[in-house]
């Protein structure tokens, strides 16, 4: 299983603009490259759909394609309004999902 | 020893290293100030060589994305082995783990040679906790070493040269000036040399080990210094050794040694 980290911030002002960093373990096999010894081809393994939700709400999502690099790094920005909870999907092509949750407090 | 001697060995070396050594000129990539803390004399870490987007994801523990193997080391440390017992048995927290990594490798009476960090690591498994070695370049050991290595992040490197430790060292200083390969060259026509230079789109090093083990983009994973050696090896066409052999062992200590007083800075990023 994929293993992630997310840094966001535990606390905020209303209106301030937060950046949220993400980071997960994937291989991200792009199904191109061949097996040494056999020569066949490894085949497709990737993330292909990265999605952040805040309070249940999508906020922001990424359709993840073929050449993304191993262990995808994504970095995007949130308007704080409201306290809440952060929850971060990655779902990878087999079906797998790695969720990682977040806590705000909007004062 | 200048790239004309380098092209007069042979007509097929010239050939062979033809565009090579067209990429061979001075760079002009500029080396601000704010490197001071990665530079010793003349000696510099491969940082000052690295680009500054890939120097902002090692200066970022949390883009660093050898943190990850970090983490994984992290829960290895308190992981009990077969008979019990984890690394944080006997030395509790992983403080206790400052400043080791930037010693090694050090002399070993028991085998009477060098043992570098992650044969000690794996030695410790087998002994201590019951369980068995693990492979070189897997990932338990990759993680464990990042994880033991960074405990000693910004302290000088400082391995023991003198004493048992000299006739080590003398080997791999020889083996580090000894033309090896097709290509017949030996570590310093690069590193040396040229560090600082091109070769075709790449910027030379230093070769410096303190960074070890490194977060390599191409590698798109973490990897140990014997690996960089193997990939070197196999550039200059030559036969590489295995990792964890005495000659990367004893090579390992002579380039930790010409690097001495170097901040550690492991696990670092690099392209």
């Amino acid at each position: 299983m994929a293993k992630a980290r997310v840094k966001a911030p535990k606390k905020a002002k209303a209106g301030d603009i937060v950046t949220i960093k993400t980071l997960i373990t994937h291989k991200m096999e792009s199904g191109r490259r061949k097996n040494k010894k056999t020569g066949e081809l490894i085949p497709r393994h990737i993330i292909d759909k990265f999605t952040a939700k805040f309070n249940g709400t999508e906020f922001f999502s990424a359709d993840w394609h073929g050449a993304v690099s191993a262990n995808p790094y994504m970095s995007f920005s949130y308007k704080a309004e409201k306290s809440g909870e952060f929850e971060f999907i990655w779902h990878d092509e087999k079906g797998e999902e790695t969720v990682k949750k977040s806590k705000i407090t909007v004062a | 020893m200048t790239k004309m001697t380098i092209l007069k060995r042979s007509k097929l070396l010239a050939a062979a290293l033809g565009g090579m050594m067209i990429g061979f000129g001075t760079a002009n990539t500029v080396v601000a100030d704010d490197l001071a803390a990665f530079k010793v004399g003349d000696k510099h870490s491969g940082y000052v060589y690295t680009a500054k987007e890939t120097r902002a994801l090692q200066d970022d523990d949390f883009e660093n994305p050898a943190m990850l193997w970090v983490e994984e080391g992290e829960a290895l440390w308190s992981k009990a082995g077969p008979n019990g017992k984890s690394c944080a048995s006997c030395h509790e927290d992983a403080a206790a783990m400052k400043g080791v990594a930037a010693v090694y490798p050090k002399y070993d009476a028991k085998n009477k040679k060098m043992i570098n960090i992650e044969q000690m690591i794996n030695r410790e498994i087998v002994e201590k906790t019951g369980g068995k070695a693990l492979k070189w370049e897997s990932k338990p050991l990759l993680a464990l070493t990042a994880f033991v290595s960074l405990q000693s992040r910004g302290m000088p490197v400082a391995v023991k040269t003198d004493g048992e430790a000299a006739p080590f060292l003398a080997k791999g200083k020889a083996f580090f000036y000894k033309r090896r390969g097709q290509l017949d060259m030996a570590c310093k026509h690069c590193h040396e040399d040229n560090a600082g230079n091109m070769i075709r789109a790449d910027l030379l090093s230093q070769g410096q080990a303190n960074g070890f083990p490194t977060y390599r983009l191409k590698w798109q994973k973490i990897g140990s210094l014997h690996r960089r050696f193997r990939g070197c090896n196999k550039n200059i066409r030559a036969k590489p050794f295995k990792a964890g052999s005495d000659e990367y062992v004893n090579l390992e200590l002579y380039v930790k040694s010409r690097g001495a007083g170097l901040n550690m800075e492991a696990p670092s990023v690099r392209r």
